[in-house]
């Protein structure tokens, strides 16, 4: 009974205004043979008992601000969280609330996601912004729906960069599933391959490049001309971005892209081992009657108060059923807000300063390895936070050792590229002191002189 | 204070964009001066020439946020008997849990070694899960319901295509069911066939039958349905439905009426998604994130989205199991990035099953049907009705009087002025007028008759002075919007205002 707030009386004279004797009797229409059976779950714990149990599990992991010192992104981004974000978070009036389909008595989510939308596009240099998606990687695909629904089906092929993360990758794999789209251009071959290269890749039938900015290997391309060549094709161009590097580098919007996504985590949202986290999707005012998920627009109430309602809805799968662009019901409200809390509080100066950071360590970090017998940085291309080693001995047993020190090392890239194998992926953020990157070096060359 | 607008004047604003409160040079928290070498910045052709976010104090940013809070309607504040929602009261004790520095600061990619309290919270939430619904096999992955239904109509395709049955296109869906079920399908371009209701709110069998044939995918079913109601055909449904090789998928929204009441597995569902921000206690958020489980049965456990949580090496003596992820053999493949929604999902998820138990569980559907059995008794001789009989953690009523323009929508907002949120309305399509209650089990007994109370007053209210109604809500912060102008008008963000010093 802990959360339910009705005594045995009061629960005795509710049954007898609905005329039933006992709570199992508001069950007949269940069939017998299966009604009222026997959890086999361990008995009710107290919250004290809970706090607990639940701290225990916290304490057998090791994580990686009090326990291990991390160069592992891929993705997912250990950043220093302002501690006023989860205050705002914790707001019962935005955490307890439902999906704003009552505007009059919503108006703090909906300005809020209102102002998100506004940050992503300043962010991004795109017109529009959706309400959010559930990660970078759900949002990729989303894009691949959007760009189908913009040729009404006729273009049938997906050209995805090998440099695109391989979870987003099996992801848009997994979406198009039983809707003839076909996915290409993501063989290991690609990867040496320029942006304007990879634009032959692209034909009549296509309706969708995706690339990635930085890629997954930590490369920044400049990704205009290749735009440029892929547009004269007639298809559409999705960048996925890292909304980190959009502190410094120019905006996928200023280099021409018709739709650009990525995941919001590195924007004040803890990993929580995965999520969630929430997907920003991007684009251009005339795809905006295409686009799926939640839209925010401004309006005014019988009042003459400026106020905010969810617009465009008849996109949406509640009015339009099987005909709808997506099935999107739910977004990621609270993390989006969390978002648009971190943006708030760090500012043009703080968010440039995160980003710098990130890009002086990481260079900082490549220049030391670099200089390690046995190492070598694999491109020549700028990069952002993250760039791609060339290690002396197979990945698993290097980071291997560096837990042993304490470290957890980067990711290993021949998982998905066999011919990666040996190559790490090395993620810096402003987390990582001098300190820290020296040892992690000291330790990888111990590796190298085995 | 509040003038009444002329079409001339731009709109009042009651709380300016964080935007619009920026003031040039303003900053908020700054970081540490870098403590390594100095490497020259990439070539200026690389760089963005500004970054137009606003600048403020965190003072200002907390008042900004404060003040928008301050305009919600939420769970904490008052009763919330959203229809199909399920918006009971998110227990405390999870917002704690799920922020333990061990959850959220591991990263999705660490070694195994390094994650076991994760991976056990992850293995035993399946295994719970497993249970609580009677199915063989548990992913955690999906995000959300409609993501979840996603993962299932994926999954039900794929076992029909495994066997070489290749002309399986149809869908079924009652004419009750929600919007996402169509959608779902819609995004695989199969095809939907509604199948309607009977006048007891059942699937109608007869149409049922008609429509059973070697091109039936499966059929999705929420039940208890939209209506509240459980099938009284259910055994018949799903015999139906299978007799023509079809799959049942469940649409487990309506969960929070049947835990330790009946297991959807053991009815004979094959596939269902679990919403852990409806009936585990995730809070929703203002529209997320949610978290959407699905279960299958044995049948079609090698077609779950990777990966699953599983057990490396078995516990020995004093010696935990080792856990680690496994790929199911004929995988869909992979439903979004990582390992889904951990810290805000399973973990609140995991705090709140472990502290109700097998009888506690059981408590919680019980008294979600009581509460909605209770509204309905003293509510069925002033609002219609239509499907009346005794209903699960829900009920629908019409909003409309005889002789009366007053419609669902203006008894909704009417009800904000009494401190209420309102049901949802328009919603099953099938009843008209619709007003969807879902009181669920964390409201008491005053609360529930101080709404019946309001209600009744409404229905006196639609007959003596409707314009207080059509007008409504007159007492809160926000009137009724216009969303003609929004949807003409687009204007979907704001900028730093015109004159904005960027270079300050």
């Amino acid at each position: 009974m802990t959360y339910i707030p009705i005594s045995p009386k009061e629960r005795d004279a509710m049954l007898e205004t609905v005329g039933v004797k006992s709570l199992d009797d508001l069950f007949d229409a269940i069939p017998v043979k299966h009604r009222f059976p026997k959890l086999n779950l361990p008995p009710a714990l107290t919250e004290m008992e809970a706090m607990d149990e639940l701290s225990g599990l916290a304490q057998t992991n090791e994580n990686v601000r009090n326990d291990l010192v991390s160069f592992l992104g891929a993705g997912m981004y250990n950043h220093y969280i302002p501690s006023v974000v989860d205050h705002m978070l914790r707001r019962g009036e935005f955490y307890t609330a439902y999906t704003p389909y009552q505007p009059e008595i919503s108006q703090g989510t909906l300005q809020a996601i209102f102002e998100y939308q506004s940050l992503m596009s300043a962010l991004t240099g795109m017109d529009v912004s959706n309400a959010s998606h559930y990660d970078g990687a759900t949002a990729t695909a989303e894009a691949v729906n959007l760009a189908y629904a913009q040729f009404r089906g006729k273009r049938k092929k997906v050209v995805m960069s090998p440099g695109l993360h391989p979870q987003y990758r099996e992801v848009v794999r997994t979406y198009t599933q039983g809707m003839g789209v076909d996915t290409a251009g993501d063989d290991e071959a690609g990867i040496g391959l320029s942006p304007e290269a990879f634009a032959d890749q692209v034909d009549d039938n296509t309706c969708l490049v995706i690339v990635q900015y930085p890629d997954f290997f930590g490369r920044v391309y400049d990704y205009t001309k290749f735009i440029d060549a892929v547009h004269a094709k007639g298809s559409l161009v999705c960048v996925v971005a890292n909304p980190t590097a959009l502190a410094m580098f120019k905006t996928p919007g200023s280099m021409g892209a018709d739709i650009v996504v990525g995941d919001g985590q590195p924007l004040g949202i803890p990993m929580w081992y995965g999520g969630p986290s929430v997907g920003f999707f991007t684009t251009r005012k005339n795809m905006v009657h295409k686009m799926a998920g939640r839209l925010v627009g401004e309006t005014v109430d019988n009042r003459g108060q400026r106020a905010y309602v969810l617009t465009l809805t008849a996109r949406e799968q509640h009015i339009k059923r099987e005909r709808a662009t997506s099935n999107i019901c739910t977004n990621q409200g609270l993390i989006a807000l969390g978002t648009a809390v971190y943006l708030s509080v760090l500012g043009k100066k703080g968010f440039r300063q995160v980003a710098e950071l990130c890009y002086q360590k990481a260079h900082y970090t490549a220049t030391q390895l670099s200089k390690v017998k046995g190492y070598k940085l694999s491109h020549n291309e700028p990069f952002f936070h993250e760039f791609t080693l060339q290690c002396p001995e197979p990945v698993t047993e290097i980071n291997a050792h560096l837990l042993e020190h304490g470290i957890i090392g980067g990711y290993d890239l021949g998982q998905d590229y066999p011919s990666l194998a040996n190559h790490m992926l090395i993620a810096v953020t402003e987390m990582n002191s001098k300190e820290e990157i020296d040892a992690f070096v000291e330790v990888m060359s111990e590796v190298s002189h085995d | 204070m509040i003038e009444a607008p002329e079409k001339t004047t731009a709109a009042k604003i009651v709380e300016p964009t964080i935007f619009d409160l920026s003031s040039p040079g303003r900053t908020g928290v700054t970081m540490p001066a870098s403590d390594v070498p100095e490497t020259a910045l990439p070539p200026k052709d690389l760089l963005r020439s500004d970054l137009p976010l606003p600048e403020l104090a965190e003072v200002d940013v907390v008042r900004h946020y404060m003040h928008l809070s301050s305009f919600n309607y939420s769970v904490d504040s008052g009763y919330y008997p959203l229809g199909s929602c399920t918006m009971k009261y998110n227990p405390k004790i999870n917002e704690d849990t799920c922020r333990l520095p061990g959850f959220l600061f591991t990263h999705p990619l660490q070694p195994i070694e390094t994650v076991q309290g994760n991976l056990a919270l992850m293995f035993q939430l399946q295994e719970w899960l497993k249970e609580i619904a009677g199915f063989a096999a548990v992913t955690l992955q999906p995000a959300a319901g409609a993501h979840g239904e996603f993962t299932g109509v994926l999954i039900m395709r794929a076992y029909h295509k495994s066997r070489g049955d290749t002309k399986r296109t149809k869908m079924l869906i009652p004419d009750a069911a929600h919007g996402t079920n169509p959608a779902s399908v819609g995004m695989m371009g199969m095809t939907v066939v509604t199948i309607p209701s009977d006048d007891r709110g059942n699937v109608d069998l007869k149409e049922l039958e008609k429509a059973c044939d070697d091109t039936v995918v499966g059929m999705m079913l929420t039940n208890p349905n939209t209506l509240g109601l459980f099938d009284e055909h259910i055994d018949k449904v799903i015999e139906l439905v299978h007799g023509c090789g079809g799959l049942m998928y469940g649409d487990g929204a309506n969960l929070n009426a049947l835990l330790g009441i009946v297991r959807p597995g053991d009815l004979g569902f094959d596939v269902m998604h679990f919403n852990l921000h409806k009936t585990f206690s995730v809070p929703h958020g203002g529209g997320g994130p949610g978290v959407g489980p699905v279960g299958v049965a044995a049948h079609l456990a090698d077609f779950l989205p990777e990966p699953l949580v599983g057990i490396f090496e078995e516990a020995e003596d004093d010696v935990p199991p080792l856990y680690g992820f496994v790929k199911p053999a004929k995988t869909i493949g992979r439903m979004k990035a990582f390992n889904g929604h951990f810290g805000g999902g399973f973990v609140r998820s995991f705090t709140y099953i472990a502290m109700h138990g097998p009888d506690g569980l059981k408590d919680i559907s019980q008294y979600a049907v009581l509460n909605a059995n209770y509204l309905q008794a003293r509510l069925r001789s002033t609002y219609k009705v239509p499907y009346d009989r005794i209903c699960m953690h829900e009920f629908v009523a019409e909003g409309q009087f005889e002789g009366s323009d007053v419609r669902a929508l203006d008894i909704a907002k009417r009800l904000m002025d009494y401190n209420f949120h309102p049901p949802t309305n328009y919603f099953p399509l099938i009843v008209h007028e619709a007003l969807m209650i879902e009181p669920t089990e964390t409201e008491n007994k005053d609360t529930l008759d101080s709404f019946v109370d309001a209600l009744i007053k409404i229905a006196e209210e639609a007959k003596t002075q409707p314009e207080l109604l059509h007008n409504a809500p007159s007492t809160t912060r926000f009137g009724r919007m216009d969303e003609v102008k929004a949807a003409r008008e687009l204007v979907l963000c704001c900028w730093l205002p015109d004159n904005y010093d960027v270079n300050a």
